[in-house]
């Protein structure tokens, strides 16, 4: 039979499967929470109390607070990749957990969404522990528009979950993940301003960090920090969610043809 | 259940090949086929879990896979590889298969108790998965399929692997599902199973079905009425292809030989100075190995 080529839209039914996942984060919540502290405190008083020393501040703003807003979009984006690529993975093969779910009502594009929102949701998870850590710290501005960057992790989450599970569905094995995380999540942790301005780049690497999405969430991070607009918000949001919806729809594709053959 | 000239092809080769086939409400129906006949991918086809190359189907009266969404939620499935969702516990694992369902609430836990307890699973509620027998695994599946209080259950060998005792239990629970007038699809490769429990029966191989009809009607139409069995030892059976009277079929060290009247031939097959041969009824494994030949499969 002919395939179809309409978009894929989740059915409401697809909470079923976020809440079957935070069903089982909840059974191990609390060694979860103490791993989400580890990484991003380190790089915190890593780098914020060392080169903070050096760098008195940057873009008008406390090295610490600069480095805060960053690490917040990269956490996001680190932990929504391992939630979408490693556990995704698992539930997808050795578990065969998605079989499971696809002998129900569910359809394949209800448990795509299902997992992007969770994986987004535990982003948001991580993102909250950093905020209360960086708040500790002193890393986070009150005078700012701080919370109003909590939407932005989630944006994040659902961007690098979409396309981590995108990711997944084309992965023969788990060691096709260590391929995406050189050639593509690494380069845009180190490259998109996280640490220093974008401005400071060669313009052909400036060009190749603008296309991609995380540096779009720390340019709607970091002017929030500091009490403003994000500016051109349009673009800043447009080009996330681009990758988002796309990613969402391949990834329903590639689902399909892996697990209804 | 109504499908016509259903057809899977995989790599170019026909897996299922044409296959016509209607089930009829309250009936249990068994498919029976040697490894690789094509047994789970038709069910898979049933349900709309792989997409067919060709034919025409209806399942409960909703054509697949356009109603696919309304006809699962009427269906109850149990694969033939576990797939239990191990990081859960036996009941949660019911509660949430309830809520891909859309189902919750009181409701849905009265009948949580109610299965586990009808497969005697009571006392393992909060256990983990992995901490259960495989008998206890495939009954807590057989729980999750009736979750949704299906019409149709579709069962991929729901007793292979497991120990005679949890096999007459898997039985029984079914036969009592067929009475509570749900409607039965299932494979399996024992007989003894398809002759206990089915109402109608195929024998697939090479992705056709090669018969179909009630136990007593593949009996009367495929086999003579008994066998007679010789152990063969290495001998040569060609003295036994001159009986009179009977059809020779040989696998392995045995020599089969179907007849309407056993005595005559057990006395020659003993003047004829072979191991003293047994004779029995025929069944349905002799239909079976009638339809399907006699060499062993490797799959
Ligand atoms: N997804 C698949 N891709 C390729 N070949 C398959 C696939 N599924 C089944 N087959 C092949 O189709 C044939 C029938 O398989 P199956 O339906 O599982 O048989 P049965 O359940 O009767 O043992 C086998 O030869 C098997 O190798
Ligand atoms: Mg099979």
């Amino acid at each position: 039979m002919a395939p179809r080529l309409a978009l894929a839209i989740p059915h409401g039914r697809s909470v079923a499967v976020w809440m079957r996942n935070l069903r089982v984060w909840r059974r191990y919540a609390v060694p979860s929470l103490i791993g989400n502290f580890g990484e991003p405190l380190l790089y915190l008083l890593g780098l914020g109390y060392g080169l903070g020393r050096f760098v008195s501040g940057m873009a008008d703003m406390p090295y610490l607070a600069y480095l805060a807003s960053g690490v917040l979009c990269a956490t996001a984006m680190n932990t929504a990749s391992y939630e979408g690529l490693y556990a995704a993975y698992t539930r997808m093969t050795r578990q065969d957990t998605y079989g499971a779910m696809l002998a129900t009502p569910l359809q394949v594009a209800d448990v795509v969404a299902g997992e992007v929102a969770w994986c987004a949701t535990k982003a948001l998870i991580s993102g909250v522990t950093l905020f209360v850590v960086a708040g500790a710290l002193g890393a986070i501005p009150l005078a700012g528009l701080p919370l109003a960057a909590l939407p932005v992790v989630l944006l994040m989450g659902l961007t690098f979950g979409a396309m981590a599970v995108l990711v997944t569905t084309l992965a023969p094995s788990y060691d096709f993940f260590l391929y995406y995380f050189t050639a593509f999540i690494t380069p845009m942790f180190l490259f998109s301003g996280v640490f220093y301005p974008v401005d400071t780049l060669p313009g052909w690497l400036q060009a190749a960090v603008v296309a991609l999405p995380l540096f779009h969430g720390v340019e709607l991070v970091r002017p929030l920090f500091s009490g403003e607009l994000p500016d051109p918000l349009a673009v800043h949001l447009a080009v996330p969610a681009i990758y988002l919806i796309g990613a969402f729809q391949l990834a329903t594709v590639c689902l399909r043809r892996r697990l209804l053959v | 259940m109504h499908g016509r000239g259903l057809t899977k092809h995989y790599g170019g080769v026909p897996v299922v090949d044409g296959v016509d086939l209607e089930l009829r409400a309250g009936e249990c129906f068994g498919l029976l086929g040697p490894n690789g006949a094509g047994k789970s991918t038709l069910i898979r086809l049933i349900l709309g879990l792989a997409p067919r190359d060709d034919g025409e189907l209806e399942v409960l009266g909703r054509s697949v896979p356009d109603a696919i969404r309304a006809i699962r939620a009427r269906c109850g499935v149990v694969p033939q590889q576990d797939n239990l969702d191990i990081d859960l516990t036996a009941a949660a694992n019911l509660r949430v298969y309830a809520r891909y369902f859309g189902l919750g609430g009181p409701a849905v836990e009265a009948r949580i108790d109610r299965l586990l307890a009808f497969f005697q699973l009571a006392d393992r509620r909060g256990a983990e998965i992995e901490a259960l027998s495989g008998g206890m695994k495939r009954r807590l599946i057989l729980a999750r399929a009736l979750i949704n209080d299906p019409e149709l259950l579709v069962l991929d060998e729901p007793t292979t692997g497991l120990d005679p005792q949890a096999r007459r239990l898997v039985w029984q629970q079914l036969r009592r599902l067929r009475r509570e007038g749900r409607t039965l699809l299932l494979t399996t490769h024992y007989m003894s199973e398809a002759a206990r429990l089915c109402d109608r029966l195929a024998v697939m191989d090479g992705g056709r079905l090669l018969a179909l009809g009630t136990p007593e009607e593949l009996l009367r139409w495929y086999v003579e009425p008994y066998v007679v069995e010789v152990p063969l030892d290495g001998e040569d059976f060609q003295p036994l292809s001159q009986a009179p009277g009977c059809r020779l079929r040989v696998t392995g060290d045995t020599a089969y030989l179907y007849t309407d009247d056993p005595g005559p031939l057990v006395d020659r097959v003993r003047t004829a100075g072979f191991d003293p041969p047994y004779w029995r009824p025929a069944n349905l494994e002799d239909v079976f190995l009638g339809l399907t030949g006699y060499e062993l499969r490797e799959d």
